[in-house]
């Protein structure tokens, strides 16, 4: 019988304990396939922060090191400056990206580092229980905003790519998303397109995922992806924003 | 034997220069134990600049002595502040044409140097700091005046070689000064 | 040798570069701004690498994501700065990472003054980070200690797999004296002990079967529960009362008054015992070399019975040191303080009248 699909030599033979229906476990195995398709997996480190993203590391088969809340970018520029045969990547939430580690993020986007950085942005702090972050949309109940995000308190979500537009050293930026089956093949074309700046020493990539997060968001998974569909995506629109 | 040497001015008038210059030619003389130390106000430019170089035939416990030897003052400020860390018999070397002001004490040593005038009649004013060390080392003797110009020449002519000349001027102006006033 | 005047804090820098330090990053604060700023000039000439972190909290990062290759690594930076490096500080010691940290330290507490203090003792001896993890800490007093310490830093951090701390002082930093050079580490041997930490570090598998992971509870090359993690670091952190103790004992044989500190105080408190044995006081030094493990030998072994007493000396009000030496001594003799703060220098004259005060009558 023909094989046409199996697990990515990248993730270890364990259970995914992400909750049911969360993308992060779909966009974890994206990756390591782009990496076994690469052939990368015996140059490749993933760093990461704190958050439910941290988790991924459990699941993968690769050199990982686990940063510092927010620290990532910082880590993973200088881990690529010193082992520069090394493929970095880091996966990163939206408060470890956007809030307790924009500075590092900036830096590192505005420095130039030859890193591949996958932002996963489901609009909460999944792990802590769903408060608000940077990027929770206006009106949203967070276990932190219980009377919804508003502006006048909270200000308004964060546009990572768009803000990271605004350097002259970013070598590639774009935004994706896993709702459908064509959506998760542009988003593996964008991580093949990050992993490939990286090999190409063009300098900061970055793929920002519109995630899901059914758990807190309170819906099913079903729901959560048009949740995605009808609120996320007006908000933070797909597409590429800088291809050098 | 210590010498505890303390170097008071304000930014620009080579304060930490005469400190460094004693420390790298002590620390090129055989036997001799040498510390530096400056200490400035936040101002990057025109702020309070002292130094304090201690040199000594042992091992140098207190690179910022309590008391100095010797003190060393280009300005009012200084002549104001130091006089009294001065140890009773002591030496204190002032820039005579730049400080109106007088040490007051009757137990320790002044020599005026008008380090400044000669600089100026030199024609160069940056040179007055090189005085001042030509009448520091022919008054105390702690080191060799030779050693003294050539970690000058080192220092100050790799940029500008041509004030080579002028520097060796006024060091001997003030070496003779110092001799004098023995 | 080469016998060279520097700057403390280039001194420092230079003997690092000669340990192997093949990766600085750092993020500017006085009094230790030459630091960063002599790497920047030569680690281009050594094939090392010089980062600019965007804060004292990157900066501590990027050492923690250089310590994961192996390489040879430090930061440094200043007392405020230092707390803000706390977070990879305690990271670096929970993955077991080989690096290097050094505190100029200033006045404080926050932002203090520039001026030169010794106010971070609990900080750097105690609790640099959370998570009760320690530290060797070495305390130099001269600047050919600062260059002897950092040297041998780098080769302590890789046999402990440990951060190694060295407290310096705004004054040793600042200040310039003649210093003997160690010899630089060859190429063959930096790339030697790469090669030997590839057995730990997260630079990809290479073909090898396990997978490695930098975090925190990971010993190189295994994973163990927490508190087994806690327990070996205890362990280590005992090994290092036999191994590690470092301290000069000056003239204590037949010594009635024991004057102590450590740093720059210990240096200043050394000549102040030299002036005094000149007037007949028969006092003593015990200057602690490094300050974690704290050398209780050199207290446990004194004669109580003709010690009229002991006078802890350092740059810090309230005192921090002292209270070190109070635990070993436990009242067996009475002991007072000499302290300056906030930036002014511990003076030797104020060491040897309180001596003489604790002294008594000779």
């Amino acid at each position: 019988m023909e094989k046409i699909f199996a697990r990515p030599a990248g993730l270890q033979k364990n259970i995914n304990g992400y909750c049911p229906g969360c993308l992060h476990s779909q966009i974890g195995k994206m990756i390591m396939t782009v990496l076994e398709e690469f052939d990368l997996l015996e140059r490749a480190v993933m760093v990461d922060g704190v958050g439910c993203a941290a988790s991924n590391r459990n699941y993968i088969d690769i050199d990982s090191v686990n940063s510092p809340h927010g620290r990532p970018c910082a880590v993973a520029s200088a881990l690529k400056r010193c082992s520069p045969e090394s493929v970095v990547v880091t996966y990163q939430g939206d408060g470890d990206l956007a809030s307790i580690g924009l500075a590092e993020t900036m830096m590192a986007a505005n420095r130039g580092d030859n890193i591949s950085v996958f932002f996963i942005n489901n609009a909460n702090y999944g792990m802590t229980g769903g408060q608000m972050a940077p990027t929770t949309l206006m009106g949203m109940k967070t276990s932190t905003t219980p009377y919804g995000r508003n502006a006048e308190e909270h200000g308004y979500p964060m546009h990572m790519c768009e803000v990271l537009n605004t350097l002259t050293a970013p070598s590639y930026l774009a935004r994706v998303t896993l709702i459908d089956p064509a959506h998760i093949r542009k988003a593996k074309e964008a991580v093949r397109q990050a992993i490939q700046h990286q090999l190409d020493g063009k300098g900061f990539s970055m793929v920002e995922f519109v995630s899901n997060c059914p758990t807190n968001w309170g819906v099913t998974p079903l729901e959560s992806l048009n949740y995605i569909k009808e609120k996320m995506l007006p908000e933070f629109p797909l597409g590429e924003f800088r291809n050098k | 034997m210590e010498n505890a040497i303390l170097i008071g001015g304000i930014g620009g008038q080579g304060v930490v220069m005469f400190g460094k210059i004693l420390c790298y030619t002590a620390a090129d003389v055989e036997g001799k134990f040498v510390t530096f130390y400056p200490s400035y106000g936040v101002e990057k430019r025109g702020g309070v600049s002292n130094c304090y170089v201690t040199i000594s035939d042992d091992p140098i416990g207190a690179p910022k002595a309590d008391d100095s030897n010797t003190v060393v003052a280009l300005n009012d400020l200084a002549v104001k502040t130091f006089e009294k860390t001065l140890l009773p018999g002591g030496t204190f070397f002032i820039d005579s044409s730049v400080c109106e002001l007088r040490p007051t004490r009757t137990d320790i040593n002044v020599i005026e140097v008008p380090a400044s005038e000669i600089a100026r009649e030199i024609g160069n004013m940056k040179v007055a700091n090189i005085c001042m060390i030509g009448a520091f080392i022919g008054y105390s003797e702690c080191l060799p005046p030779e050693k003294i110009l050539e970690t000058a020449f080192k220092m100050l002519g790799a940029k500008h070689p041509e004030l080579n000349e002028v520097n060796e001027k006024a060091f001997f102006k003030g070496l003779e000064i110092g001799k004098a006033a023995k | 040798m080469d016998r060279v005047v520097m700057k403390g804090t280039e001194a420092i820098a230079e003997a690092a570069i000669r340990a192997g330090c093949r990766f600085f990053a750092g993020y500017p604060i006085t009094p230790q701004n030459e630091i960063p700023e002599y790497f920047s000039r030569r680690m281009p000439q050594v094939g090392g690498i010089y980062l600019q972190g965007e804060s004292e909290t990157a900066s501590a990062a990027m050492l923690y994501g250089a310590g994961a290759t192996g390489i040879r690594a430090m930061t440094s930076s200043s007392s405020c700065g230092i707390s803000l490096m706390s977070e990879a500080i305690a990271w670096m010691a929970g993955a077991c990472l080989p690096v290097v940290l050094c505190n100029v330290m200033r006045g404080g507490p926050g932002i203090g003054s520039i001026q030169p203090s010794q106010q971070d003792y609990f900080q750097a001896t105690k609790a640099s980070g959370n998570g009760g993890f320690r530290m060797l800490v070495l305390a130099p007093s001269t600047l050919q200690e600062a260059v002897d310490m950092i040297y041998n830093a780098f080769d302590l951090a890789q046999k402990y797999k440990n951060p190694v701390f060295v407290l310096c002082d705004g004054f040793t930093g600042g200040m310039m004296e003649p210093v003997v050079l160690p010899p630089m580490m060859s190429d063959e041997a930096i790339a030697a002990e790469r090669k030997a930490n590839e057995s730990w570090a997260a630079t990809g598998r290479k073909g090898s079967p396990t997978k490695h992971k930098v975090s925190c509870g990971e010993r190189p090359g295994y994973k163990v529960p927490l508190e087994e993690k806690n327990k070996m670091d205890w362990a280590m952190y005992e090994s290092w009362k036999e191994t590690e103790v470092e301290y000069e004992d000056y003239m204590t044989e037949d010594a009635e008054l024991i004057i102590t500190g450590y740093g720059i105080t210990g240096r200043i408190a050394r000549s102040a015992v030299d002036l005094l044995r000149k007037e007949g006081y028969k006092v003593g030094l015990i200057r602690p070399k490094k300050i974690h493990p704290f050398p209780e030998i050199a207290f446990e072994k004194l004669d109580y019975s003709k010690l009229r007493g002991i006078l802890s000396c350092e740059m810090s009000i309230p005192p921090q040191y002292y209270y070190d030496v109070d635990a070993v001594v436990r009242r067996r003799t009475p002991i007072a303080t000499c302290l300056r703060s906030g930036g002014e220098i511990i003076s030797r004259a104020a060491i040897m009248e309180e001596a003489k005060k604790l002294y008594g009558e000779k």
